[in-house]
């Protein structure tokens, strides 16, 4: 009995990658897995790129020249959808999934065949919602958030929406399980909670967000459909609902998801930002507690997405207050990263260039929320491209740069191989030029009332309208060189084990390329916690 | 038997269960979104769907359990288990706060707001002039047409004695099973199933009489909905819960876990109380304030 059980034992441990379609379909392999997510990301990141040239193309100038008005509300939408729920999310889930075991000296994900799962419905969920633009009617033109009764007027893609946001809540939430039990139970041994890499820390906290709000929404959508098909009346006046109602729930999943988005970044640049600074992270205490704070704050400020929809005056005054709260531990976290560098012997690779950038970007992003987070000041703000312009900073040269510099940063150890400066840092320039001409000049739009969600406007806003679309097609462009990077990426010098001059941590410690199983044994005591700090 | 100690970790090996599963759900989704849109075709689909996914629950499971009864797992294998489960039920939970959400949310905000309370004069004035708030309802337009609202004893109540006795037996079945009583485990867990499906039974009757008797419908205005979305939400998970329960009994009669390793026992168990403390608040919000 014992040597059957063994010999299983044995060959599960120590074969390699499966051949063929095989290793990926029936994937365990967190590394594998990873890989599909990433690359999923990078498809998705494309396709819904591919949309937002449509938006730019059609606003470069005024008046109606390239698509029907519809197809334009159809491309708005789907392109906040798709890189919403299919580039951003699914790129954190698979950097997650690389890395996570490798930091915390785990041999795999906890739930190995659940990982496969989570992975394996999100190529479902967004092949029912691209398949919507072509049914009669059209793709969902109503807006990512969805709001009733405008969104029941959607054609027969209405309900394949609304099941696919319900496929990517259930592989959000799996993934989150599995992260969280992973950094629970499967640590290295002697690996506490708060000698934890600020990666896998802020990801814990992304985790449980994830699995509080993704039912919600989960909800909000079901509440939708029994509306359109059932006649309930949960968004209905004259039945005692409320549409006012749907904006609520769904921004209590709202306001959280944009932290989902956001605090995995955070993690990301804690980690670059130390090793090309040479110092150790400033303050990893304290940006743990900020990162929970941030958390928390979350659930309490959903409405400040609402405040020209008539709510009550305390309600407007309660959420502007709680909502300028999070600048105080957004500030702790900039603080930090910057008293990080102080003094530090920096160098700038590609990834150090991508994290600074996304320390000044995103904090200009976070200026603009904290400008729209004034009640009075929202009322003029509200739904203008000053809205757009800010999440659009705080989404790409925030969340995007932070995934970009973490693909950099992790590449080597991916790959075996250093990728290509040269191409690396000309991706970030061109990129980090053109993300500031396609989004800054919409502030200014927004400031002097320019809508968002038209695909026509007037003409004294040519001028920054044009300089956008520029910017836009030159983003757009520039990120064909990171195809690029990757493309070459084996053919670089071989990386070492250690790849950056000032990394620490367990990640660096297994051989580059990483191989296809690490930590089978829980890593010993001395070594783990020599690299920890 | 070997043991493993948690000097080397658990990894399994590839499987074509969630494959088999996100198949599954594609033919599902398709499915009843084709079949909402009046595609007839779309209810085969929905059903294959159904199939599928009830093919993939059944073998995925077959094959975690053989794993689990060949002795493969380790105490680090058991705790990722039940982590799990745990922040699984707490998904739930959060599934049945929206709905809670909407209700608390229509009791205190829309519907006085209809009936022009706060600065909404207006409001009821010049949209739903005459309209006064009050719970239940089925809201100013009166849709649905005239009602009766359920009363929170009778029925209910032997339901809310039903669910809360089902706890109770399963604690003891845990009970017995950590004490080696094998054939009270058994008689304590078969209870609680029949509870369980005795509480659907009665369930569907109320249904039944709601829509014969009283016309309160799903499509009873704001009360209507939330009455039937949380009891109906609530009845689906009682059904899983006490189908969960049937597979349990069935696994114990063939001898499986010990007081040291019954994962899936306690699995079930805490998704029962789960179910049970939500019927709790259900009966409080939705039968009975």
């Amino acid at each position: 009995m014992s040597s059957t059980v063994a010999d299983a034992l044995d060959h599960d441990e120590e074969h390699g990658p499966e051949k063929g379609i095989g290793r990926w379909l029936f994937a365990t392999n967190h590394k594998d897995i990873g890989t599909m997510y990433l690359i999923f990301s990078l498809t998705m990141f494309f396709i819904g790129g591919a949309m937002a040239m449509v938006i730019r193309s059609e606003l470069a100038i005024p008046g109606l020249q390239f698509v029907h008005p519809e197809f334009f509300n159809s491309m708005t939408t789907m392109h906040a959808l798709i890189m919403v729920f299919g580039a951003v999310m699914p790129a954190f889930v698979g950097l997650a999934n690389w890395m996570i075991p490798l930091m915390i000296g785990a041999p795999d994900m906890a739930l190995p065949r659940m990982n496969n799962w989570s992975f394996w419905i999100l190529p479902v969920a967004f092949g029912i919602l691209l398949s919507t633009l072509f049914m009669p009617g059209g793709a969902p033109a109503g807006g990512w958030t969805m709001y009733p009764p405008l969104i029941l007027q959607t054609g027969d893609a209405f309900p394949f929406l609304i099941f696919s946001v319900h496929l990517m809540g259930i592989s959000s939430i799996m993934g989150a399980i599995n992260v969280i039990v992973t950094i629970i139970n499967m640590r290295a041994p002697d690996m506490t909670l708060l000698k934890m890499p600020m990666f896998v820390w802020t990801w814990l906290i992304t985790a449980y967000l994830l699995i509080a709000v993704m039912p919600v929404l989960a909800g909000a959508v079901t509440m939708l459909l029994t509306d359109q098909f059932f006649g309930t009346s949960f968004f209905l006046a004259a039945g005692g609902g409320d549409p006012v109602m749907f904006q609520h729930i769904f921004w209590f999943f709202g306001h959280p998801e944009v932290y989902i988005m956001i605090l995995p970044a955070f993690g990301v640049v804690s980690e670059i930002i130390p090793t090309f600074a040479r110092k150790p992270l400033f303050g990893h205490d304290s940006m743990v507690y900020a990162a929970s704070c941030i958390a928390f704050l979350s659930f309490i400020v959903w409405a400040h997405h609402m405040f020209t929809v008539g709510m009550p005056l305390t309600g407007q005054l309660f959420f502007m207050f709680a909502t300028m709260l999070i600048a105080v531990p957004t500030g702790v976290k900039v603080f930090n990263w910057v008293a990080t560098m102080w003094r530090g012997s920096m160098t700038f690779e590609t990834p150090m260039l991508f994290s600074l950038a996304f320390v000044f970007l995103f904090t200009i992003g976070g200026f603009s929320g904290l400008m729209l987070a004034a009640a009075p000041a929202d009322i003029q703000y509200h739904d203008t491209y000053f809205v757009v312009a800010h999440f659009h900073y705080v989404l790409v040269p925030g969340s995007v740069f932070a995934i970009m510099a973490g693909a950099y940063y992790w590449l080597p150890k991916w790959t075996g191989h250093m990728y290509s400066e040269r191409l690396g840092k000309l991706h970030f320039w061109t990129s980090t030029i053109f993300v500031n001409v396609t989004f800054f000049p919409m502030h200014f739009l927004g400031l002097a009332g320019m809508p968002r969600r038209i695909p026509d406007y007037s003409t004294q806003f040519t001028d920054f309208n044009t300089i956008a679309s520029i910017g836009a097609i030159g983003f757009g462009v520039s990120q064909l060189i990171f195809v690029a990077v990757l493309l070459t990426a084996y053919k670089g010098s071989k990386a070492t084990d250690r790849v950056w001059e000032g990394t620490r941590g367990l990640e660096w410690t297994v051989p580059s390329p990483a191989p296809y199983h690490t930590f089978e044994t829980p890593p010993k005591a001395r070594i783990a916690s020599e690299v920890f700090e | 038997m070997a043991t493993h100690t948690d000097d080397r970790y658990y990894v399994p090996h590839g499987s074509y269960w969630p494959i088999v599963g996100s198949v599954g759900l594609l033919f599902l989704m398709v499915g009843v979104s084709s079949w909402l849109n009046g595609a007839d075709a779309g209810f085969y689909i929905m059903m294959l769907g159904v199939a599928v996914l009830i093919f993939m629950i059944t073998g995925w499971f077959a094959t975690v359990i053989g794993e689990n009864q060949r002795g493969l797992y380790n105490d680090q294998v058991d705790r990722s288990f039940r982590q799990g489960m745990f922040w699984f039920i707490f998904s739930e939970v959060m599934f049945f706060a929206a709905f809670f959400g909407a209700l608390f949310y229509a009791r205190n905000m829309a519907i006085p707001w209809l009936g022009g309370s706060s600065n909404n004069f207006f409001t009821n004035l010049l949209l739903w002039e005459g309209y006064e708030s009050t719970w239940p309802t089925d809201g100013p337009g009166g849709i649905g047409g005239e009602y009766q609202a359920m009363p929170p004893f009778g029925l209910p109540l032997i339901n809310t004695v039903l669910l809360l006795s089902s706890s109770i037996t399963v604690t003891i079945a845990h009970h017995a099973l950590l004490a080696r009583k094998r054939a009270q485990l058994a008689i304590f867990l078969g209870a609680t199933f029949v509870l369980g499906f005795i509480f659907v039974y009665l369930q569907g009757v109320e249904y039944v009489h709601a829509y014969q008797d009283m016309n309160l419908k799903l499509t009873t205005g704001i009360y209507g909905s939330t009455f039937f979305m949380l009891t109906g939400f609530h009845g689906m998970h009682v059904t899983i819960g006490a189908i969960m329960l049937t597979i349990i009994f069935f696994r114990v009669l063939k001898g499986h876990f010990s007081p040291e390793h019954h994962f899936a026992f306690e699995a079930v168990a805490w998704y029962w109380h789960f179910v049970d403390v939500v019927w709790v608040g259900l009966y409080v919000f939705v039968y009975w304030m």
